[in-house]
């Protein structure tokens, strides 16, 4: 029965997904929906982070870093022509495994490169090892150092980007194929793929979702919560509070690595903009307002936020929207919007659903 | 590398590293009166620049520096009053999400003001070319104004610190707020000066490494954040170690930059930081049992 009502916001959120396209398509706003789905592959971003930052109240300033590791990993990958070297025993053997894909890009050359599924394994493996490595000594930090950290790790990410030729440099990478998912499903930006991957993104958001759901309302999700409220008190019940936070932050890299793979394909391209410190805090601002440790409030604020910004409704303010968005929340809300005494009615009615 | 070489790689390294120290001075004033990390620090820098070089076409030179590290004061001192002070016993975590959000704000304000160009202030003495020679180097008038303002604001802050009223109620502060507010010592002045103190500083030592370095609305995180490594090294709060880690490190980047390629400099940086992070976050320069002891 309890885990019944767990799954209940996700039906609700099935509804209006389905709803919104219907309502876009009818009212032939379809246009809106490229935005929304690459919203819904920035969401998954800020699940992550959600999950780090509610739950096991650990700050990262450096989840941008993750995201562009993953995009790049796969935007690299799947870019580079391996078709001089077609002849090789190696890409020979790849090709016979099934592992690259041989393809003509817009100018009529023979390109053979990595698979997007190859590309997707070799991003997350990447991924989880570095967010391994960096939090094995990082995440042992409290407070002001591991924001620091994060921060500094987002800048190097962001150094390497630069200036490393395999990713473009201030180019960053175009031109990468769309990524095959099964039958006719494809992850694919043209206009003519817009509906169906609308709903790719929001299959694998409400993936994502559900395992957060389930992740936050188990054993291990107790365990986070306890760490959150005071780490000496869940370390002296015996609860390894460093493997614990370890294991989040290496989850909540997988997830935006996966976030910034798909939106690379949906794109086609990525740059170093991805990859700024400002992207960075844009996440940690969504999950603020979001309401820090609630996954419904923070996608909802990660959808509505960053269609906004896609959309360019800020203008050249959109960096100094987000700031003030972050100060406002920090000075008068820091529990998140529904939280405060003004709106605790609409609170009320959200936290029913979300917690039965 | 023959001799007049590394003493060329030395000079540089001591003035990159003489403005590091001068940042990581500032962090450690606010660290000391509030126990957070103002991450707009770098931010300070990049105001009291970028006012100095707009102003230095009305007034002569000194005029423009002055005004602008009176300018930056005051931005110090808002910041503090307006969003600090009103949250003055949250977590510490909320604070520095608060200094977060103020760079961003600062930092797309003179994306606004200023554009995005490469400005610099006119050199103090000479110009971009003239030279002096040092033990076989050459090198430019402006390094030894960095040098000259560099040691002067250290050693003007150790003096205000050991000798005056207010620098005695301020450090009576950082070591225990309460009995210093038992003491009739209004703390919540002296958090406001702290972050006036810490800006002015800032804005100083931006003026002086304008015409070397040049300055970008954009470049104040990598300033901070190399400023907070030596804030790190030097351990939190000490901040005439800070200036030990600072030479430390504008040494160490100014010899690997001879040795590997100019983009990944900040790197460097950062590496280190991550390594000190991980092995001695009391820094190099204190023992492990006494790195609770903020002395200034």
């Amino acid at each position: 029965m309890m885990k019944l009502k767990i799954y209940r916001p996700v039906i609700a959120c099935v509804v209006l997904v389905v709803l919104l396209q219907v309502v876009l398509s009818v009212t032939g706003a379809i246009y809106y929906m490229t935005q929304v789905t690459m919203a819904a592959y920035y969401a998954l971003v800020v699940i992550g982070l959600c999950l780090l930052m509610g739950y096991a109240g650990q700050i990262s300033l450096g989840h941008a870093g993750f995201f562009a590791i993953g995009g790049y990993t796969s935007g690299a990958l799947t870019t580079c022509n391996l078709f001089a070297y077609r002849d090789t025993s190696l890409v020979s053997w790849f090709r016979s495994a099934g592992l690259v894909l041989e393809w003509q890009d817009i100018y009529g050359a023979d390109i053979v490169s990595f698979s997007p599924w190859v590309a997707l394994v070799v991003a997350l493996i990447l991924t989880g090892l570095i967010a391994f490595l960096i939090g094995l000594p990082v995440i042992r930090l409290k407070g002001q150092y591991l924001a620091m950290a994060t921060l500094g790790f987002g800048l190097i990410i962001y150094r390497v980007v630069l200036g490393v030729h395999v990713f473009g440099q201030a180019d960053g990478i175009s031109n990468v194929p769309p990524f095959r998912l099964m039958g006719g499903l494809e992850v694919n930006g043209r206009p003519h793929f817009r509906v169906q991957n609308y709903y790719i993104a929001w299959a694998v958001v409400i993936v994502a979702m559900v395992l957060a759901i389930n992740l936050v309302n188990s054993r291990v999700g107790r365990a986070l919560r306890s760490i959150h409220q005071s780490e000496e008190a869940a370390h002296s019940l015996g609860i390894n509070t460093y493997r614990y936070k370890l294991a989040t932050f290496v989850l909540s890299a997988l997830f935006a690595a996966v976030g910034g793979v798909l939106l690379t394909h949906y794109n086609g391209s990525i740059g170093p903009s991805e990859v700024t410190v400002i992207k960075s805090i844009r996440y940690v601002t969504i999950v603020a307002v979001g309401g820090m440790a609630n996954l419904w409030g923070v996608l909802l604020m990660g959808i509505i936020l960053n269609f906004l910004s896609l959309r360019g409704v800020f203008g050249t303010y959109d960096d100094a929207v987000f700031g003030a968005i972050l100060i406002a929340m920090m000075l008068f809300a820091p529990d998140g919007l529904l939280r405060m005494p003004q709106l605790r009615m609409l609170s009320s009615i959200v936290s029913r659903r979300s917690h039965g | 590398m023959n001799f007049p070489q590394i003493v060329q790689y030395c000079l540089s390294g001591i003035t990159v590293g003489s403005i590091y120290a001068i940042v990581a001075v500032g962090f450690n004033i606010i660290y000391n009166t509030t126990g957070i990390i103002n991450f707009a620090q770098g931010e300070f820098l990049i105001v009291g620049a970028m006012t100095a070089i707009s102003l230095c076409r009305i007034v002569p030179l000194p005029v423009a520096i002055v005004l602008a590290v009176l300018v930056t004061t005051a931005l110090g001192g808002l910041v503090e009053i307006v969003f600090i002070r009103r949250v003055s016993n949250a977590s510490v975590l909320r604070l520095i999400v608060i200094t977060i959000g103020i760079s961003i704000i600062i930092r797309e304000a003179m994306l606004h003001i200023w554009d995005e160009k490469v400005r610099s202030l006119p050199y103090f003495t000479g110009t971009a070319v003239s030279s002096v020679t040092v033990l076989g180097a050459y090198i430019s008038p402006q390094v030894l104004w960095v040098l000259g303002v560099s040691s002067i604001i250290v050693t003007g802050l150790t003096l205000f610190f050991r000798f005056t009223l207010t620098g005695r109620a301020m450090r009576a502060c950082a070591d225990d707020r309460m009995a210093a507010r038992l003491c009739g010592i209004n703390d919540r002045w002296m958090v406001t000066l702290s972050f006036m103190l810490s800006a002015a500083i800032g804005a100083l030592a931006g003026c002086v490494i304008s015409p070397v370095t040049q300055t970008q609305y954009d470049m104040g995180a990598p300033l901070a954040i190399k400023g907070f490594t030596v804030a790190i090294l030097g351990g939190l709060g000490n901040s005439m170690a800070s200036v030990a880690a600072g030479l430390f490190l504008g040494l160490m980047e100014a010899f690997m930059m001879s040795q590997f390629e100019v983009a990944y400099k900040e790197a460097i940086s950062i590496v280190i930081l991550l390594l000190i992070l991980m092995f001695r976050p009391s820094g190099i320069f204190t023992r492990r049992e006494v790195s609770d002891l903020r002395t200034l």
